[in-house]
This record gives structure tokens, sequence and C-alpha cells, in this order.
């Protein structure tokens, strides 16, 4: 679906954590993201929504989100549970050291 | 058009036709499911007619990538590109430059059983990965029951060579041994991956020694998706499980013989969130009769099971020639049957 490009990402996570075949996948992510079909797959707008919406792109812009931090939101926007953000969170807590760095 | 093995060949717009329509009606005949219909022949025959090299989709029928050994078809192993990358580049590579949709990471071997004695070390890599990427990344690995037996360095008598001796009985035993092994190695490598974030499992090649390390697989799914939550992807290795042991059953259904749809419906019940048929390319048969064929299995497979198809679509399966340079032309005119014929829902 072309990835970071589009939101091939969002559609592959809606199918891996809810099962979703491609069309209910679609549909799930457009309403979670507020767009139709069309502009899901439109490179052009999807670079602009992806930057407004702050969930990563496949460029490095500067001071955007990036890696866990750009999950961290897309869990947010489109439900999604994305194990490593939860396990980055609790890491980050005050009672989040490893029990080894004890 | 192309042969099995690759070969350019000539053929007429008729004889691709008639060469799809015998690919179907062989998939139908054995598999005991219907034909495809006269429009689905057709339709495919305009695919594999159509002027341009490569062909695509209409706008708004994309589906998604899942992968299996992704990062190996970059880096520094012989039987592929052999670039002097880390996983972790080749991750970052596919995600930004290349615009996959997801990705996954594994050993060389790529194969449950090698994982163990390094499975911190992959862990790591995982964890690493998780920090800076963005689409979903699996941890893939084959179940690979055959490495379990004595014949390929494993704990347990080969079955092959107890059959040879006429012992079924023994040669039975050693397959149901070998499966818990298996079955307790996926469960453990699955459960490491998960504590290091991992976005799922992909189990790729399933099948390849029979019905048992079906079995086996479909006992780890199930553990794996209960103790940990975590999406699994199924891949198998060839249209029909083969009757290694025979008895072997899963949920009431034997598995020995099972087709295509058959084996989805029985991996949906196991709790896995995709499952990846696969039907062997016939070298010797054109490239339309391939693409035929595997169409009908697979378009079957897509109505019967309740998840997301994600149709394994490299050499020698699913209708692409047996060569590691895959012919774009065969690729996209496979690809987009699938999808507009089969339905499918991803690759």
């Amino acid at each position: 679906m072309g990835g970071l490009r589009t939101a091939g990402d969002l559609v592959a996570r809606a199918q891996m954590g809810k099962k979703l075949k491609i069309e209910d996948a679609k549909k799930y992510v457009t309403k979670k993201l507020g767009i139709d079909l069309e502009t899901m797959t439109d490179e052009c707008a999807m670079k602009e929504l992806r930057e407004k919406l702050d969930i990563g792109s496949a460029l490095s812009t500067v001071g955007h989100s990036k890696g866990i931090a750009a999950k961290a939101r897309i869990a947010t926007l489109c439900d999604f549970e994305i194990d490593c953000v939860k396990k980055f969170f609790e890491k980050t807590k005050p009672s989040g050291a490893s029990s080894t760095s004890e | 058009m192309r042969v099995g093995s690759g070969r350019l060949i000539k053929m007429t717009k008729e004889q691709i036709k008639d060469d799809i329509q015998s690919g179907a009606n062989e998939a139908a005949e054995k598999a005991h499911i219907s034909e495809l219909s006269g429009s689905d022949v057709d339709q495919i025959t305009e695919i594999m007619t159509e002027p341009t090299l490569t062909v695509g989709l209409e706008p708004g029928r994309e589906i998604v990538l899942t992968t299996d050994g992704s990062y190996m078809k970059y880096g520094g192993i012989a039987r592929y590109a052999g670039v002097p990358m880390s996983k972790e580049q080749a991750l970052w590579t596919s995600e930004r430059v290349l615009g996959f949709d997801t990705m996954d990471l594994g050993t060389t071997d790529y194969s449950i059983k090698p994982v163990k004695s390094i499975i911190v070390d992959e862990a790591v890599e995982v964890e690493n990965c998780q920090l800076l990427s963005i689409v979903p990344l699996l941890y893939g690995a084959m179940p690979n029951l055959g490495i379990y037996y004595q014949s390929l360095g494993g704990k347990w008598p080969s079955p092959v060579d107890l059959l040879k001796k006429g012992k079924v009985a023994e040669a039975k035993e050693t397959q149901v041994n070998a499966a818990e092994d298996l079955t307790t190695d996926i469960t453990y490598v699955a459960r490491v991956m998960h504590q290091a974030g991992a976005d799922g499992i992909n189990l790729d090649t399933t099948g390849a020694a029979g019905d048992a390390e079906f079995y086996a697989t479909l006992q780890g799914v199930e553990n794996v998706v209960k103790e940990t939550g975590m999406a699994v992807e199924v891949g198998m290795s060839g249209e029909m499980i083969q009757g290694m042991h025979m008895e072997l059953n899963y949920n009431g259904k034997r598995l020995a013989g099972l087709w295509v749809h058959e084996q989805g419906k029985l991996v949906a019940q196991a709790g896995a969130s995709i499952f990846g048929p696969t039907v062997n390319t016939r070298l010797g048969k054109s490239f339309p009769w391939n693409v035929g064929y595997s169409v009908t299995l697979v378009k079957k497979c897509v109505e019967e099971t309740p998840i997301p198809i994600h149709v394994n679509m490299g050499m020698g399966v699913c209708g692409i020639p047996m060569v590691e340079t895959v012919p774009v032309e065969c690729a996209s005119r496979a690809a987009k049957a699938m999808v507009t014929v089969a339905n499918v829902d991803g690759i």
C-alpha cells in the first residue's frame, strides 16, 4: 500500500491487531483519520496529513515524531494496542527500572 | 509468456486462455472446490495479455504487504544481495525508502530452533528496531520440524528412516515427540519476542515436514495468542498438507491432505491474525496455467477463511516461475490476478 508514504502501516496494524479483511481494515483507518479512501492512497495528501497528525512519514523531517514517538501517537489516534509503546511508557515511569538496575 | 521454470515461450491469446482454464479445472478437481467462472478466466486472460511489461491495479484496490526474511534480501547473506548492511539498516531502508507496509526480523537460518541459543541477541535487535521504526515489525521463523530429527542433527529418530524399516508406529511416535518440542520452542521464542516488543510472529513455510509440523504450529499459535495476545501470521509451504503421520487432528479435523481453504480455517481457529496460503508452481506448465491453478485455490481460501489472507507470492509459488530473479512481468500479473480475481487481503 506504500507504507509510510500513504497509510499502509496503519492498514497493516488494523489487519494484524483486529483481524480485519482489507476493505474493513481500510474503512477502519479512513474513519479514524477522518479521510476517504482516495486520500488514504494519495502520497501527496498523506504526506501532508501524516505531518499534520505527526504520526511519522517517509521523510525524516526535523522536529517531527519518529520511531516510538510516532507509534505512540498512532496508537492513540487509531486505537491500536502497540506493545512496544506500552512497554516504552512503562519504562519511562520512575517505577519502571528493570530489576537488574537496582 | 514463460513456463514455470522461467523459460520464455510464445503463446497465442487462445492458448493462454485454454491454459488458464486447464489450470483452474485441475485445481478444482484436486481440491474438490468450484471452478473459476468464465468471467474470472476472461479477467485473468486480459491481465496476461495486457501489452505493457508490468501491470497494475485500479486506485483503491491496493493491498498490504507482509514479509518473510525481508531483512535477508539486502544483507550479507550469500544467497541474497550480500550488501554489508545490518538488519536495522535493512529495516529502515525498507520502511523509509521503499515504502514497505511491514517488516520482519529473524535469523539467517530463519528456523525457530536455532533462534533459542541466540535469542537474547535477537530480542535486543527487535528492541533497537522498535525504538526507531514505525511500521509493524514481526519476528519471523520457519517451524521447520525436519531439523528436530537425527537425520538433520536433531534429537528424535527420523520418521523416514523408521518408515523404510517398516516401523510405522515408531515413525508416528517420533513425529509426535518432535512436534511437542517444536510447539514448546515456538511458544518460547514468541514469549521472548513479545517481551522485546515485537508486533507479531510470522511462522513461515509451515507444513514443510508434513502434518506433524502443521499440528505443532497450530498448537504453538494457540499458546502464543493465549499467552501474549500477539498477532500471528502463518504462511504455508505448499497447497496440500503431506500426510507423514496421517492420523493427527486439530479441532476434530484430520490434517493430512488438507487443501489451502481448509488449512486457513484451522489457522483462524487457532487464533492467528493472518493466513498465507501457498500453491507450488509446476515447472513444466506455462505461467498462465500456474496462475489459473493458484487463483482457483486461493479464491476459495479467501471466501472460507475469516481472517485476512496474505498469499505467498515469490519464487516458485502461486504462479511465479521458479527463478530467484523473478521476472517483473510475471510478478505483477500474478499479483494482479490474486487481488482482482481471488480478492486477497495482502501479499
